[in-house]
């Protein structure tokens, strides 16, 4: 062996070395943004957002109408420019075109040319992403949104719920690692609607991540592990579905109520009565014994239990609550 | 994904579009009518002279004259067809949502805008050299006459086109599609119309009218570029027999071209691609 070979060993074993650290180290998210600001003219529509969606998770936007939800989608596509903030898709600037290169993208607006088929419109997609996608491939993500035997029909004969689902077809075609979904169900009809879950559920399960902006809270529920809430372009909360919708609450059918009774229900946390039912947010920090305790104590005061439910918030309530409290309770 | 790759495939796709809409297979139709009534213009032209009823010098004089004529009704399609392709496909494209899954793709505005004026340079300069190569063709066969510079005024006649299709993109990247079109249909003919103006100031000897001329061939020009186009198109020898009749004529021109004209209107191009470039750039989609 000579030096020049025991020289040449010398830096593979370096080289495997240091490509084992890069590949040890953690995943760059696939969208990192930070404090993201975006004006037109007087009216405010994102205010520092900042969030992450980690590589194969699916994270869904929510917020009313005008929360900024389509703004910040499109300010980490590159199609609004924000007046601050940064982003980085699967670890790079977002600045850089490249970045895009792993990314489908659903629009909100979606449109597509309407002089070009089905299979046209994929083929121009995939030749701009740079990616190498043989055409049978291509028309296997026709065929999974259902217009495979459209395949070669012009677009623009076509209905607004065949395109949207042209768009995610689109938008899956390139073999994205991060697929963003503006209202993907927005026009289509309930089976679409269970075709879309499938289809990011199926994305879940091979390790792409999603970013889902919908209006259908069921949906987001059933599907994203993580939710963003936002609210007059601020992050009004965010965190795992767990996180989130943590509380529970205890639904109790009393009579007889005693005097003290609302006082050692209001003890637990806060009521609701609707007649004889009160319903009581048991605390976040609940080692199992509130509801025995509450029941013991309730029967020991003298009042008729006649039923004792659990129930767990949903994401609406939740979502609702949000928003309630960010604007004092006046809607 | 290179950004000459880029350009060449939305340059190609924008081709696409404008065979795809009809906009070829219209533009077909109306040159062939045109080309065909030209032809028989040219034939009742050259039986006139015959009857000598016109001089073999007034007969090329006119015959001069009604080819500048047709081959402004060409620049004019080329000019109505390329600013009413440039507004839609690139604003009507921003507005209906069309660029906005194609922009989130790994390229850059930069490319995608130039692929589009690509496409369109190639549509509209690939029309109007056809055409005008279609209509000296028809007059050589019915009235026996060749324009001395043919490749030259062709190719003014090209770079017109580029001038005002250039103008539409720009106006397209701040403004809806329908206004583009129609401010740079309105500023072609406004230069036109000021070009005319000035050219019969010039036969006056009135400098303050000429010079709305000048002025109006400096700031878009395509009306300066196709005054040169019609020098080409015209039998050179007409200018020294009826001075009189060129004078202040809107189609019969007197002078060539400067080059410092023609690099003018080269950096006139560029400026006006960077300043498009830039908007479009900046636009929030």
């Amino acid at each position: 062996m000579t030096a020049a070979d025991r020289a040449t060993i010398g830096n593979d074993v370096g080289l495997r070395g240091a490509a084992s650290l890069v590949a040890d180290l953690p995943p760059t998210p696939a969208v990192w943004c930070s404090g993201l600001r975006k004006r037109y003219g007087r009216h405010q529509a994102i205010d520092d957002v900042s969030f992450e969606v980690g590589r194969g998770e699916v994270v869904g936007l929510l917020g009313p109408n005008g929360a900024g939800k389509t703004t910040v989608i499109k300010t980490l596509l590159g199609l609004v420019r924000p007046d601050a903030g940064e982003v980085m898709l699967l670890g790079r600037p977002a600045a850089d075109p490249s970045a895009r290169t792993c990314v489908g993208y659903l629009p909100e607006l979606f449109r597509y040319q309407p002089w070009l088929s089905p299979a046209e419109v994929l083929a121009l997609h995939v030749r701009l992403s740079g990616a190498d996608v043989p055409g049978p491939e291509q028309a296997e993500s026709l065929a999974l949104v259902g217009l495979a035997e459209r395949a070669e029909d012009r677009v623009g004969g076509f209905s607004k719920g065949m395109q949207q689902r042209l768009g995610l077809a689109v938008a899956l075609v390139a073999r994205p690692e991060l697929v963003v979904l503006d209202e993907p169900t927005s026009a289509l009809d309930p089976l679409g609607r269970a075709d879309v879950r499938d289809i990011v559920l199926a994305l879940k399960a091979r390790g792409i991540a999603v970013l889902l902006n919908s209006h259908l809270i069921g949906e987001v529920e059933r599907v994203c592990d993580r939710v963003v809430i936002l609210d007059a372009g601020r992050v009004a909360a965010s965190g795992t579905l767990a996180e989130l919708l943590g509380q529970r609450e205890v639904r109790l059918h009393l009579t007889d109520a005693a005097p003290g009774t609302e006082a050692r229900l209001a003890a637990t946390g806060t009521v609701e009565r609707a007649g004889e039912w009160f319903t009581v947010l048991l605390p976040a920090e609940d080692d199992g014994t509130a509801v025995p305790d509450l029941v013991r104590d309730l029967v020991a005061m003298g009042a008729q239990v006649h039923a004792v439910e659990p129930a767990r918030i949903s994401l609406e309530e939740r979502l609702l609550g949000i928003l309630r409290a960010a604007h004092g309770g006046d809607r | 994904m290179t950004t000459a790759r880029t350009v060449l495939i939305i340059a190609a796709l924008t081709l696409r579009e404008a065979s795809r809409r009809r906009v070829l297979a219209a533009l077909a139709v109306l040159t062939a009518m045109l080309l065909m009534l030209s032809g028989w213009g040219f034939s009742r032209l050259v039986a006139e002279t015959g009857a000598d009823t016109l001089t073999s010098g007034e007969g090329r004089l006119v015959a001069s004259m009604l080819l500048n004529l047709v081959m402004f009704g060409f620049s004019l399609i080329a000019a109505l067809g390329t600013a009413f392709l440039a507004g839609p496909t690139l604003s009507g494209e921003t507005e209906s949502g069309i660029a906005l899954a194609v922009l989130a793709r790994p390229i850059r505005r930069s490319a995608f805008l130039l692929g589009k004026w690509l496409g369109l340079v190639v549509f509209g300069s690939g029309y109007v050299v056809l055409a005008g190569l279609a209509q000296c063709l028809v007059v050589l066969w019915t009235a026996d006459y060749w324009p001395p510079n043919v490749a030259a005024a062709l190719a003014l006649l090209a770079a017109q086109t580029i001038v005002l299709l250039t103008l539409s993109l720009l106006l397209s990247t701040a403004i809806s599609p329908m206004a583009s079109g129609v401010v740079a249909v309105g500023l072609f003919g406004a230069t036109w119309v000021a070009g005319v103006v000035g050219g019969i100031g010039e036969a006056l000897g009135n400098e303050g009218v000429a010079r709305i001329g000048t002025v109006s061939r400096v700031l878009l020009p395509t009306d300066g570029l196709w005054r040169g186009a019609m020098h080409g198109f015209q039998d050179p020898s007409l200018l020294s027999q009826f001075a009189d009749s060129f004078e202040g004529h809107p189609f019969l021109s007197s002078t060539p071209l400067t080059p410092a004209y023609l690099a003018w209107a080269a950096v006139w191009v560029a400026m006006v691609w960077v300043v498009a470039a830039a908007s479009f750039q900046r636009k929030n989609l």
